[in-house]
This record gives structure tokens, C-alpha cells and sequence, in this order.
């Protein structure tokens, strides 16, 4: 199960989000994405790790390589609680819409 | 047409915002006043709010019980911290799943937007075993497929874009 928080802080960080939009475009071995951010190896290997952790990146083992790519689920979970909000919501306000119509409608009436 | 917006603030609120055609005075009373907030707050078709206690002053207590009709139902319990007629709302409230769901901090603001009012709530996003317990309720009933991405996402995706 996948932790909202550990989400959460691995997005926090713009390098980790790089990274990520990186693998969106294809899976990437550790050396491939340690030229474009110009970062030293271990520095990328700990916000793999990060990512890793929160669940957003899966790794395979191919050899002595472990290539990243990105994992859907993580993504997906916190988009169907955000998804669910948003239709309850905005069923909420259009029915809101009405009410605030019928208001202004009292509303003036009274004045005349 | 959307008028809603609905996204991520850091890794802890959820901030929605939405316009109306009416005054704040108008908006402010149909938050607070229960015969109003039983008409509109209900989520999904076929939900009803049989119960609507809420006592609009700080410290006051608020109780919203929904139904769907078929014996399904949950409620939800919590207090005013402060309000400001006809701009501001600060309060706490809680889902009952029956279990209660950790404390999530709600403010609405109500500004003037031309002649209407623009709406901002921002409430604490919740961890996941609430979630889960919030997707397992009849909340998520009809859920269409409409696309919420996260902000670190479209920032993600513009970034690549914008390297492409």
C-alpha cells in the first residue's frame, strides 16, 4: 500500500519530478539519467530510492543494470480520491447555482 | 464549461475554488444556513441530508447525516472555529465511516468577483487509509472518468515539453 505522505514528499522535489517526466518518455538506466541532470551517481541512485519508496517508480533487475520506469498505480490511487472530489463537488455547486438563482429571485421581488 | 478549480497546494491541502452568480451574502447563507445546505450539499444524485444541524457561530456544532435511500448512509460531525459574515468560514469537521476520519481544517473565503463572488475552500488533504475509506462509502458512485492530475505531474510533464 502506497503511503498519501511518502507520495507527497517524493514529488515535493523538482529534481525527483525531472526524473519522472524522463521515465514517462521510456523506461532509463541509473548512467542515463545521470547526464541530463548532472547529478553524481549516488545522488540520482537516492532519489530513485525515494521514488522508489512512495511507490511511483518500479525497477527490474537486467544484468548488473536495475532500469526505472514509471509505475501507474501510485499515480492512479491519489487521482481517484482527487477524481471523486471533484464530481461530488461540482454536483454540489451546479445544484448550489440554482439555489443562489432562486435567492436573487426572492430577493428582488421583495424590493419591488 | 468549468467553472471549478481543483488542485494540490504541497504535499497537505487540497484548494478548490469556484464562481458564482450571487452576492457572498447569498453564498456565505447558503453555507451556514441549514435549510439551505440541505439542498445542495449531497453529493452524488440520489443522496438526501435527512439530518442538518449547524449552529453557525465559533465553537458552534455542526451534524450532517446523508442517505441514499436504499439504507445506506454515513454522517459527518464538527465545529465552527470562526466566521466572518459575509466572507470567511473556519472550520473542523470529520466523516464517520462509522470510524471517524482524522480532523480536516476547512476555511472558505467569499470574495467579490464582479457580480458574483468567487469562492476559495481549502481543506487538509487526507492520508490514505481516509481515502480508502472515503472511495469504500457510496461517495464514489457514478464516478466518471474525469482526469484530476497532480500539480508536481503537469509541472512534470510541462518540464518535458519544455526540454522537448
Amino acid at each position: 500500500m502506497v503511503n498519501l505522505d511518502t507520495t507527497f514528499r517524493a514529488l515535493a522535489d523538482p529534481t525527483r519530478r525531472a526524473i519522472l517526466a524522463r521515465l514517462a518518455a521510456g523506461e532509463a538506466t541509473v548512467m542515463e539519467l545521470v547526464k541530463p541532470f548532472a547529478l553524481t551517481q549516488p545522488a540520482i541512485s537516492q532519489h530513485l530510492k525515494v521514488l522508489e519508496n512512495a511507490g511511483l517508480i518500479i525497477r527490474r533487475v537486467e544484468g548488473t543494470k536495475r532500469p526505472c520506469r514509471l509505475a501507474q498505480e501510485g499515480v492512479a490511487e491519489i487521482d481517484d480520491w482527487l477524481a471523486m472530489l471533484r464530481k461530488a463537488l461540482a454536483k454540489n455547486y451546479d445544484r448550489l447555482d440554482e439555489i443562489l438563482a432562486c435567492m436573487e429571485t426572492k430577493k428582488g421581488r421583495r424590493k419591488t | 464549461m468549468s467553472k471549478m478549480t481543483l488542485k494540490t497546494e504541497g504535499d497537505r491541502y487540497v484548494v478548490v475554488t469556484r464562481k458564482f452568480l450571487a452576492s457572498p451574502e447569498a453564498v456565505y447563507r447558503a453555507h451556514t444556513e441549514p435549510q439551505l445546505i440541505q439542498k445542495w450539499m449531497l453529493g452524488p444524485d440520489g443522496w438526501t441530508m435527512p439530518v442538518c444541524i449547524n449552529e453557525a457561530k465559533p465553537g458552534g456544532k455542526i451534524r450532517f447525516e446523508w442517505s441514499d435511500g436504499k439504507g445506506n448512509g454515513f454522517y459527518l460531525t464538527g465545529e465552527y472555529v470562526e466566521l466572518k459574515p459575509y466572507n470567511k468560514i473556519a472550520h473542523i469537521e470529520r466523516m464517520h465511516l462509522p470510524d471517524p476520519t482524522p480532523d480536516n481544517h476547512i476555511e472558505t473565503r467569499f470574495d467579490s468577483d464582479g457580480s458574483g463572488t468567487l469562492m476559495t475552500m481549502r481543506m487538509t488533504l487526507p492520508d490514505e487509509k481516509t481515502r480508502a475509506a472515503m472511495l469504500a462509502t457510496g461517495m464514489e458512485h457514478g464516478m466518471e472518468a474525469s482526469y484530476v492530475r497532480l500539480e508536481g505531474l503537469i509541472e512534470a510533464e510541462a518540464a518535458k515539453n519544455a526540454s522537448a
